[in-house]
């Protein structure tokens, strides 16, 4: 370890990890620090991420791909199933992961580019200077350390301090955090060509169940609730209750915990010196909870704007805006668009999502977009179109392919 | 007072450190530490998906 970078990236998660790989790349001296002594793991992800996307950014390698799915099936309260292929079930769905082997592949390309990884390292402050970030306090080994950089780059997880000290508000609210359990389960029978969701207000009070295949008969089974909802019960409790009625011979062989970030866009993600990214960012999908590919997507971008900022030795916030104008531009609105479906769909009633779940069952939404799938629903069910204009209006400059047909 | 961990029941996920308003709780490997800023509001211990803190009464 050196005492001065040029960028300094905490946290080697997947957008820590592209960060540091792209700044690197761009001839940056790059320190990745991590504050575990194992990157990956513990996970706290249902390791699902869409296979399309992720391609641009890491070579499919089988070491860390578990399962290969084709699409989602949502549940209905009342078992009403609603089937959707890869291209609109979202970011979420293509390749189940093993996060602990992706995300040290990650930390390795960032090695391998150039970037110097430190484990069991933990930012404990910033170093400011005229209201400028000039590099990390941290702590290895139990010695203390200042190590300066031009840019500090927060990729820290939902636990983030590194906004917090650089005077940007990340702290989340109870409704604005899905707080999650899960096993890792075998001995089950799974569906191992779809990862399955179950709605419902009993099953999971604001948020879902999911399954998602591990190959080798093996699967994720976790809940996410929204925090509010959790006190009375916990993620783990509704957990436990769903393995016991659906699979109640399957035998659990890993138990993880973790918290995703729903809320939303976040005021801002840069300062002087300082750039957010990833769940630190609040960067999360508030539907679904997805965040891998965009974090490295944004990464990328950070990395990419953190090389321009240097060699044109400017490193203010209005310089590092790019990143922030970029980032928004490219997921922004899908973030503050997702956060409008999930405000309206966390309010149905397990009847109402019956009823949602009928009037889809049995339609081939084999090439529809989201927004065609949206569409279908509202056909069937005009009351949702009035609560959800606000998604429409805000994408009036996409090609709003309503006229798209449904085959029943 | 401050907000008591049950380290035999924590997970160390940080859920809890996301949602702390000072940002008293921080998590170091595999445990949460707590400082003197926690005014016990109980946050923490509502969103934990384990219920591993508790609020002294």
């Amino acid at each position: 370890m050196k005492d001065r970078y040029d960028v300094i990236v905490v946290g080697a998660g997947p957008g820590g990890s592209m960060t540091a790989k792209t700044a690197a790349n761009a001839g940056l001296d790059v320190l990745l620090i991590e504050k575990r002594q194992q990157i990956g793991d513990p996970v706290r992800c249902a390791e699902g991420v869409n296979k399309k996307y992720l391609k641009e950014y890491i070579q499919p390698d089988p070491a860390w791909i578990s399962a290969e799915v084709k699409g989602s099936k949502i549940y209905a309260p009342d078992g009403a199933m609603v089937e959707m292929s890869e291209e609109i079930a979202g970011a979420e769905v293509g390749y189940v992961l093993e996060r602990k082997v992706f995300d040290r592949a990650l930390a390795r390309d960032a090695a391998l580019a150039g970037a110097e990884v430190m484990v069991k390292t933990r930012a404990t402050g910033l170093l400011m200077e005229d209201g400028f970030v000039k590099g990390i306090k941290a702590e290895h080994m139990d010695e203390k350390y200042n190590i300066r950089a031009d840019i500090v780059v927060g990729a820290d997880g939902v636990e983030s301090k590194v906004g917090r000290w650089a005077g940007i508000d990340t702290t989340l609210k109870p409704k604005d955090i899905c707080t999650c359990a899960q096993y890792l389960m075998t001995d089950i029978e799974i569906d191992t060509d779809f990862c399955e969701f179950y709605v419902g207000q009993k099953i999971a009070p604001l948020g879902y169940v999911w399954v998602f295949p591990k190959g080798n008969n093996m699967a994720n089974v976790g809940i996410g609730i929204t925090g509010h909802m959790s006190g009375e019960v916990r993620a783990k409790e509704l957990l436990d209750d769903f393995v016991l009625k659906r699979y109640p011979g399957g035998k659990v062989i890993e138990f993880i915990v973790g918290g995703v970030p729903i809320c939303g866009t976040i005021e801002r993600t840069v300062a002087n010196g300082l750039m957010l990214v990833g769940d630190a960012a609040r960067q999360s999908d508030p539907v679904t909870g997805g965040g891998i590919f965009n974090s490295m997507w944004a990464g990328d971008i950070a990395g990419k704007v953190a090389a321009n900022a240097i060699k044109h030795s400017d490193v203010s916030a209005e310089f590092l805006q790019e990143y922030e104008t970029k980032w928004r531009v490219g997921l922004g609105r899908d973030l503050d668009m997702s956060l409008v479906v999930k405000e309206r769909f966390t309010r149905l009633t397990d009847d109402e999502l019956n009823t949602l779940g009928h009037s889809l069952e049995g339609i081939d939404l084999g090439n529809t977009t989201l927004i065609g799938l949206l569409w279908a629903l509202f056909k069937a069910n005009k009351k949702l179109l009035w609560d959800l204009r606000g998604i429409f209006k805000g994408i009036k400059d996409l090609e709003m392919e309503s006229s798209v047909e449904v085959n029943s | 007072m401050t907000v008591k961990v049950n380290r035999f029941k924590c997970g160390y996920c940080g859920a809890c450190v996301s949602v702390c308003p000072p940002g008293a709780l921080e998590l170091i490997e595999t445990w949460i530490e707590v400082d003197e800023t926690c005014t016990d509001c109980g946050i923490c211990a509502k969103i934990c998906p384990v219920g591993a803190l508790e609020v002294p009464k």
